[in-house]
C-alpha cells in the first residue's frame, strides 16, 4: 500500500509500522527524485489516511510517499513525480486523497493512471463534490471515491451514475493525528482510504486480480448490490 | 487627456472597484458565518509570487488587525485544503495543540472545529474559505458539505474578479504602455456617437480578426 500524501507518522498507535517512507523533490527540469523521508508527517493528512487503512487491513505494508508540504507552486510537478515513482515501484494499491485542477498536468496524470492500470497497480483517488474539473479521480482507470454518512467503515456503495464510482465512510470519521492524538473529521479525503483498505484486503486474498477485475469485485460486494465487505 | 491623467483616472476607477470587492469579501465571510451559525469565518488568498496564503477577511470578531498575516502555502489546515483541493471538516481541533498554537499566533483565535474549503475557479486555486466553530451537532451532514462547496464556488467567482482588478491596478501603476494604449482606445471609442462608433467598432473587429490569425 502506498500513501501519496503529506507523509505518515510512523509512531502513531493507529498506524503501526511503516515499511518505507520517501520524500519527492523535483529539479529545475521537473525530474523527480525520491529520497528517504526522515520527517514523518508534516500536517496530519497522510497519517489520518494511513490509520484508516491500517484499521481495515491490519497486516498490509504501508509505504509513505510525501508529495505535499513544499508549497503550492511546486505541488503539481511533485505530485506527478511521486505518482510516477509509485507506479514504477509496482505497489498493489496507491491511495490519493488529493487532486489537482491544473489542466497542464491532466495529460501526464492520465498516462500515469493508464500505466498503473496496465501494471496492476490500483489507483484510488478522492472525488470532488465541488463544481470544478479536477484530476485524477475522473479517469476511468482510477477508482474514484465520495462519502456516505454512515458510521460503518466496511460499508460502501456502488454509484450507478459515475464519474464518482463508490461511496465509502467519510463523515465524522475518527482519525489518527499528529502527536499520537485522534481527531474526528469529514471529507472525501477520508472516504478514499476506506476503499483503499478494502482493495488491500481483496488483493491480499486474490493478488492476481487486475484493476478491471478488482473494480468488478468492488461492484459485486458493494452493500447496495447485495454484497458486503464485512 | 494626457497619458498620466488618463492613467490616474483609470487607476482611480480600479481602486474604487477594489474597495467594492473588499466589501464583497467581507460580505462573503459574514454570510458564510451566518449560514452555519458559526463563531467566525475567514478567507485566505493565495499569493502565487511568494507562494503564501494571505489572511484577507474575517467575520465574527471586531479585531481586524491580523488581516494581511501570511503563512506558507502548504502549512496548516488552510494550506493542505489548498494543496489537496479537497474540502474537509474537523470537529475536535483542540486535540492538536501544535496546530492550535500556530493558528493562535497567526489569527488570534483557537477554534475547536473548522470547516475548510478550497476556492477554485476553473483550473486556478485562489485560496481557502474557513468557517470556525459552528454549533456542536450530532454528526456532520453531507448536505452541509454540499452547501459549503456551493457557497465556496460563488465566493471564488467574486474573488476571481478581485484578483483581475488587482492585476489591472498593478499594470496601470507600473505604467504598462500596452495596457494604457488599449484603455485609451476604449475611452476614445466610448466618446464616439452612432455612425462613427459603428464604423470604429467594425474597424476594431477587423483588427481583432487579423490579430487572431
Amino acid at each position: 500500500m502506498c500513501i501519496l500524501d503529506s507523509g505518515v507518522d510512523p509512531n502513531h498507535p493507529k498506524v503501526g509500522e511503516v515499511q518505507g517512507a520517501v520524500e519527492i523533490t523535483v529539479d529545475a527540469d521537473g525530474n523527480p527524485t525520491a529520497s528517504p523521508d526522515e520527517e514523518g508527517d508534516l500536517c496530519g493528512h497522510g497519517t489520518a489516511c494511513a490509520g484508516v487503512i491500517r484499521g481495515l487491513a491490519p497486516e498490509c505494508e504501508i509505504h509513505s510517499v510525501r508529495v505535499l508540504g513544499a508549497g503550492y507552486t511546486g505541488s503539481g510537478p511533485i505530485l506527478l513525480g511521486g505518482l510516477r515513482w509509485a507506479v514504477e515501484q509496482g505497489f498493489d494499491v496507491v491511495n490519493m486523497s488529493l487532486s489537482t485542477t491544473k489542466r497542464q498536468f491532466a495529460e501526464v496524470l492520465h498516462e500515469l493512471a493508464d500505466k498503473a492500470y496496465f501494471n496492476r497497480t490500483i489507483l484510488v483517488a478522492s472525488a470532488h463534490n465541488m463544481p470544478v474539473e479536477s484530476y485524477p479521480w475522473r479517469f476511468s482507470s482510477v477508482i474514484s471515491v465520495g462519502s456516505h454518512s454512515e458510521a460503518d467503515s466496511r460499508r460502501f456503495y456502488y454509484n450507478p451514475n459515475p464519474p464518482v464510482e463508490f461511496f465509502a465512510r467519510g463523515v465524522d470519521v475518527e482519525l489518527a493525528w499528529m502527536g499520537g492524538k485522534t481527531i474526528r473529521a469529514t471529507g472525501n479525503s477520508f472516504a478514499t482510504p476506506h476503499i483503499s483498505g478494502i482493495c488491500a484486503l481483496v488483493r491480499s486474498k486474490h493478488p492476481q486480480l487486475t484493476p478491471f477485475q478488482l473494480k468488478s469485485v468492488l461492484h459485486l460486494i458493494a452493500d447496495n448490490m447485495g454484497g458486503s465487505a464485512a | 487627456m494626457t497619458d498620466d491623467s488618463f492613467r490616474a483616472a483609470v487607476a482611480a476607477g480600479v481602486i474604487g472597484a477594489e474597495s467594492a470587492y473588499a466589501s464583497l469579501l467581507r460580505s462573503i465571510v459574514e454570510v458564510a458565518r451566518a449560514i452555519f451559525s458559526a463563531q467566525r469565518s475567514s478567507i485566505f488568498l493565495l499569493d502565487e509570487e511568494t507562494d503564501e496564503l494571505v489572511f484577507e477577511a474575517l467575520a465574527g470578531d471586531e479585531e481586524q488587525g491580523l488581516i494581511g498575516t501570511r503563512i506558507p502555502s502548504s502549512t496548516g489546515i488552510a494550506g493542505w485544503t489548498l494543496v489537496t483541493r479537497q474540502p474537509l471538516v474537523i470537529e475536535n481541533l483542540e486535540e492538536d495543540p501544535r496546530h492550535s498554537r500556530e493558528v493562535a499566533e497567526k489569527t488570534g483565535y483557537v477554534p475547536k472545529g473548522i470547516m475548510s474549503v478550497p476556492l477554485l475557479v476553473e483550473e486556478r486555486a485562489l485560496g481557502v474559505l474557513q468557517v470556525l466553530d459552528r454549533p456542536a451537532r450530532p454528526g456532520f451532514s453531507l448536505q452541509e458539505m454540499d452547501v459549503l462547496g456551493l457557497f465556496a464556488n460563488q465566493a471564488a467567482i467574486a474573488l476571481d474578479l478581485l484578483q483581475r482588478s488587482r492585476r489591472a491596478k498593478a499594470a496601470l501603476a507600473g505604467g504598462d504602455a500596452d495596457v494604457v494604449v488599449v484603455a485609451r482606445l476604449a475611452a476614445a471609442l466610448d466618446e464616439l456617437v452612432e455612425d462613427d462608433r459603428a464604423r470604429a467598432l467594425r474597424l476594431l473587429e477587423a483588427l481583432e480578426d487579423v490579430l487572431r490569425t
